[in-house]
């Protein structure tokens, strides 16, 4: 059993501090961008009463789909009894928490009335996906807490497989809950899907996977060690996995609504002619998000570290573009209120909408990204959570 | 006697004596209305539900005299970014891809029975009045927008940046969603919601308001006497808002 001796804190050095400054401008520069939109309202982002939830909500999603599926490496190691994914086990946990954490200040941070998150907290209507969440999210935090902790402390070690599953359920039921809020939107036909709580999963599965494979490699590089490569090759292979998971289940969700003549018409919009949201599903999503990185992950050619971060890289690009596709190019697209009839409004009925994310939301959404690195390298900076035999110093 | 004086006792006799005309003019229909008409601080009662009948073949393209009407009772401006403002009411015009005719109608929120919007509404700030009447409470709507995104009829409108010389009926701020209240103060007052009343006085008649509940009444009566449809019925919302000729 991994014991706290094999693992040690990051020791101050110009490299922790060179991408700590880094994270924290990062964060503060969304803190500017959340505080111009509250003060000066969301008129000075691209969002519009055609398309309400704009690119902080393709971060937070992102961020927050990605902090279940970081605790992959945690899972593997206690549920399904692979020590040799052992030494990643504590990391890949703080790495969920500080996803969450990221994604979730973007989500509060993006609402009307942020001041009214004390509203959020004391008022619930229990029918709500969102309302669910906010259990699902702060229950996240506290079980994967547990767990480090049962992991932190030797005498507690025994019951780390125990709340390792709990927190593996948990992280099931979340992801499913944050696709379920897309997936019972019943109004609108891009989201309207059975398909959508499973696709989230294998989009977690993958993105927090390429997460932790390239957060990871930069705390190890911080602390002057490379990561295990037989580790880093595991966690490749498995990634090259995920994405192909992730690609089948965007088809079965397409092919379902190309089998279904009502769907057509959005069908030929994201994928034949949605002008940018066409370009970005094919160039970005499946090309340079699925196509290379499966390529790069899967074939033994390209084994190298270098493909290996390329590879997670342009996985984390797609998955980005994957979000922005689906919740922007599905809000863009009209309700289709009255089959059968050409349709003109002074409100944009019938019409494709109009979206272009203001720097100020752009900063907001980056943001949540710097304060999960950042918490991420406080995290690793004051508790044991990077193993020490990965470091190539300290060798025990 | 002192002029200031006798003035309000003046009017007052004035007033009671009109009051006491009309009653005796009007009997059958005043004392009808003020029957069904509950106290201020009576509760909303579920006896009632409150509803629109739209006829689409009286209603003319070009003609937005109920948005104009419902602007101007709740205050709804124009910023300049039409993207971004609050349309409570709004006009569709439609041309049937087959025979080419042409419809025009007013689109609101259509109080449904099973409102997508309050089922998802995670502080419960979205909700359904007793009588049928869908609101938002201003005071703990966070500004998620999740209600937007579950509206089928996109009838929601998120105010996007500050608001100035708001009513008092209509209460609105920056950061929170809004949308058609069926003029609930109004319906509270007895009166019907500014929309039909501008549509009346348009000389269109389209807009019927009424208790869908109450078979005497003339909304009541036109629902079952004649053939109407609900927006998207295939969800089952049970719309209180129906249309005809649609």
């Amino acid at each position: 059993m991994m014991k706290s001796a094999y693992f040690q804190s990051v020791s101050s050095s110009r490299g922790y501090w060179l991408i700590s400054a880094i994270a924290g401008v990062i964060t503060l520069a969304g803190l500017i961008g959340a505080e111009h939109m509250e003060s000066a309202g969301h008129w000075v982002t691209g969002m519009s009463n055609q398309v309400v939830w704009g690119v902080p909500h393709v971060f937070a999603i992102f961020l927050i789909v990605a902090a279940s599926g970081a605790l992959n490496t945690a899972s593997i190691a206690s549920v399904f009894a692979r020590d040799d994914y052992k030494p990643l086990a504590r990391l890949s946990a703080l790495l969920a928490i500080a996803l969450l954490s990221g994604g979730l200040a973007v989500l509060v941070l993006d609402l009307g009335r942020p001041d009214r998150l004390i509203v959020a907290m004391t008022h619930y209507n229990f029918k709500s996906i969102f309302a669910w969440n906010i259990f699902l999210y702060i229950g996240f935090m506290f079980i994967v807490g547990i767990y480090l902790w049962m992991m932190f402390e030797p005498r507690m070690n025994r019951f780390t497989a125990r709340v390792g599953t709990a927190a593996f359920i948990w992280r099931l039921v979340l992801t499913t809950g944050t696709g379920s809020i897309f997936g019972f939107l019943v109004a609108r036909e891009a989201f309207d899907s059975a398909v959508m709580a499973p696709l989230f999963i294998v989009m977690s599965l993958s993105f927090g996977t390429a997460l932790t494979l390239l957060i990871g490699m930069l705390i190890f590089w911080i602390n002057g060690a490379t990561m295990d490569p037989a580790l880093a090759q595991k966690l490749r292979r498995l990634l090259g996995f995920f994405v192909i998971g992730v690609a089948y289940l965007v088809a079965v969700d397409h092919l379902t609504k190309l089998y279904v003549t009502g769907h057509h018409q959005l069908e030929q919009f994201i994928l034949v002619d949605g002008g940018i949201y066409t370009l970005l599903f094919w160039g970005v999503q499946i090309l340079l998000g699925t196509v290379v990185p499966a390529i790069l992950l899967l074939l033994p050619r390209f084994c190298q570290r270098g493909y290996l971060i390329a590879a997670a890289l342009l996985v984390v690009v797609g998955a980005l573009t994957q979000v922005y596709v689906l919740i922007i190019g599905g809000q863009v697209f009209p309700l289709e209120l009255f089959p059968g009839y050409s349709v003109t409004s002074t409100f944009y009925d019938g019409v494709i909408a109009d979206y272009t994310p203001s720097l100020a939301e752009l900063a907001l959404g980056m943001g949540g990204m710097g304060l999960a690195v950042l918490v991420t390298l406080i995290g690793v900076r004051i508790l044991p959570f990077v193993p020490v035999q990965m470091t190539g110093k300290n060798q025990d | 006697m002192d002029m200031k004086n006798s003035s309000p006792r003046r009017t007052f006799f004035t007033q009671a004596s009109a009051g006491v005309a009309l009653l005796a003019l009007a009997p059958g229909v005043r004392l009808v209305d003020l029957a069904l008409a509950r106290a201020q601080d009576e509760p909303a009662s579920a006896a009632q539900r409150w509803g629109l009948l739209v006829d689409v073949d009286r209603c003319v393209s070009g003609c937005d005299a109920c948005v104009s009407a419902c602007n101007t009772e709740h205050g709804l401006g124009d910023s300049e970014r039409p993207q971004t403002d609050a349309q409570w009411i709004r006009k569709v015009d439609l041309v049937d891809h087959n025979t080419g005719r042409q419809l025009s109608l007013p689109l609101m929120c259509q109080h449904c029975e099973e409102p997508p919007c309050v089922d998802v509404c995670p502080t419960g700030a979205s909700f359904r009045r007793a009588d049928g009447i869908v609101l938002v409470d201003k005071h703990t709507c966070i500004g998620c927008r999740y209600c937007m995104m579950a509206c089928p009829y996109k009838a929601r409108s998120f105010i996007h940046e500050d608001l100035t010389g708001q009513k008092t009926h209509a209460p609105r701020g920056k950061g929170a969603v809004e949308s058609c209240t069926l003029c609930v103060h109004r319906v509270d007052r007895d009166e019907s919601p500014a929309c039909v009343e501008a549509c009346t006085d348009a000389g269109r008649e389209a807009l019927v308001f009424g208790d869908i509940n109450d078979r005497n009444d003339p909304l009541a009566t036109q629902l079952a006497e004649t053939t109407t449809r609900e927006l998207r019925a295939d969800l089952k919302l049970n719309t209180a808002v129906r249309y005809r000729g649609l």
